[in-house]
């Protein structure tokens, strides 16, 4: 079980996104057709379609067409997966690494000589202590996902701030550059300080 | 954790790892032998042929032989990590081990500047940064070093602090070993080895990085056979010849995960911690 995870969350950790999303488009798009091309909605809908919000989503709902929403979900699903991959991969990881130092301490062999389940051990002893790395793992993750977007957005054609970049580095479009860069930072640095806030606020022993 | 079957003991990521970094070295060294065609040898009419005896990961769109390209495309990877591994490595220490060392403002001073680059999110801003100096392998190697070397100064500064206070160091500076000597000759030698480790298990991502910058555009130029500029110019007959994609795509997992799996074996060889 051990070697299996490792092995799946080191492939997942090695694997090169931009690549993956390829494979994900020949084998889900173009072979199996489980899957929309790249792009937010298939170019009749795109056009046909009133914007409200903005967010494809919201708006295949509220248009009340049961076959646009079914199409954006058919877009959205497989970006979606290869950049979930990318962070289930590094989120276990390290949650792997935390895990095991920390199921080697006293107060868990005590747990367990004093009969506790496995199960209750994970969940009621260990938990609460790995509560705190956990959070933080979890925004470095979400931070990582930025940069993931940048190469899968390329990838899918995705309209969003990843493939503004891309296309502003083309062009040299060094304030575009600069912008996109200065949001994603500010992003980056504002999870970050919210992690740590909440971390503080879980885990008493960091106040 | 009981696993249902048993690995034998020589097969643990080390060793694989060790493997795979040798193999691909050997690749990239005795690449001007192996290799069948000259990688950048353009034969238009032989243009993205699928796999077959003569061209055995078959040919790109300007009829160029995939194995070749892929084989020297080895060459770019590793010179670029080798040149962010230089770079990094020596500066994390130095920062790390006079932060740790000296404490104070110096301390203070040094790990703020740390924590600031640590914070920045790295291929975005060595995307920006190679777009600013110009595409290129020097300039990716610089933009992908200014953000790898927080990680070595933080863990150097740990290290450095845990054994500032110990009885070896005292005995050195009673025998009037001061300043840098002792610092090199005394501080260096214990903080070396973790050093190591992390470079062996940041060059995973490095590779990755180095990839996606090729990938955008913004690496090493054309016509250089370069791994992520491959994927990106097979991306657009990824629907009808596939393995101009696929190819440089599986090298490029290759070489990060052999790094990947090195560095993960080193660290459970120093570690006992992990040896469970």
């Amino acid at each position: 079980m051990d070697h299996l995870a490792r092995f799946i969350s080191l492939l997942g950790y090695s694997v090169p996104v931009f690549w993956l999303g390829l494979l994900g488009l020949l084998l889900f798009y173009a072979t199996l057709h489980w899957s929309a091309g790249p792009g937010r909605l298939d170019d009749i809908y795109t056009y046909t379609m009133t914007q409200h919000s903005g967010f494809v989503l919201l708006d295949a709902i509220r248009s009340g067409d049961p076959e646009i929403l079914k199409n954006a979900i058919a877009h959205l699903w497989l970006p979606v997966a290869v950049l979930a991959l990318l962070s289930m991969a590094s989120i276990t990881r390290l949650l792997r690494a935390v895990m095991l130092e920390e199921s080697n301490k006293e107060y868990v062999i005590l747990a367990q000589a004093k009969g506790a389940s496995r199960l209750r051990i994970i969940l009621v002893h260990i938990f609460p202590n790995v509560l705190g790395t956990l959070i933080t793992i979890l925004a470095l993750s979400y931070a990582s996902l930025l940069e993931g977007a940048v190469l899968t957005e390329t990838v899918f054609a995705w309209p969003g701030l990843g493939r503004y970049l891309t296309s502003a580095l083309f062009a040299s479009d060094i304030s575009a550059i600069l912008g996109a860069t200065l949001l994603i930072g500010t992003c980056f640095i504002l999870l970050n300080a919210f992690a740590d806030a909440l971390t503080k606020w879980v885990d008493p022993r960091t106040r | 954790m009981v696993s249902v079957f048993r690995l034998p003991h020589w097969l643990n990521t080390f060793n694989v790892g060790l493997v795979m970094v040798v193999i691909l070295l050997g690749l990239a060294l005795l690449a001007p032998l192996l290799s069948p065609f000259d990688p950048n040898l353009q034969n238009i009419q032989d243009r993205l042929l699928a796999p077959d005896a003569q061209h055995w990961f078959g040919t790109d769109r300007f009829g160029r032989d995939l194995f070749s390209r892929v084989l020297y495309g080895a060459r770019p990877t590793l010179i670029l990590v080798s040149l962010v591994v230089i770079l990094t490595v020596p500066i994390g220490l130095i920062v790390g081990i006079c932060a740790g060392y000296f404490g104070g403002w110096t301390e203070r001073g040094l790990m703020r500047m740390t924590d600031i680059v640590m914070s920045l999110p790295s291929l975005v801003i060595a995307l920006a940064l190679v777009s600013i100096l110009g595409p290129g392998l020097m300039n990716g190697a610089l933009a992908l070093a200014f953000t790898s070397w927080p990680s070595f100064a933080r863990q150097a500064r740990t290290e450095t602090l845990s054994i500032r206070r110990s009885d070896y160091l005292s005995a050195a500076k009673m025998q009037g070993i001061t300043g840098w000597r002792l610092i090199v000759g005394h501080i260096l030698p214990l903080v070396l080895p973790s050093a190591i480790v992390r470079a062996a298990l940041n060059l995973g991502g490095i590779i990755l990085a180095a990839a996606g910058l090729g990938f955008l555009g913004m690496g090493i130029q054309p016509p250089t056979a370069e791994w992520g500029s491959m994927v990106s110019s097979g991306s657009r007959v990824i629907f009808d010849q596939w393995w101009v994609a696929a190819v440089p795509g599986f090298a490029i997992l290759f070489a990060s995960l052999a790094f990947n799996l090195l560095g993960d074996g080193l660290r459970d060889k120093m570690d006992p911690r992990h040896d469970k």
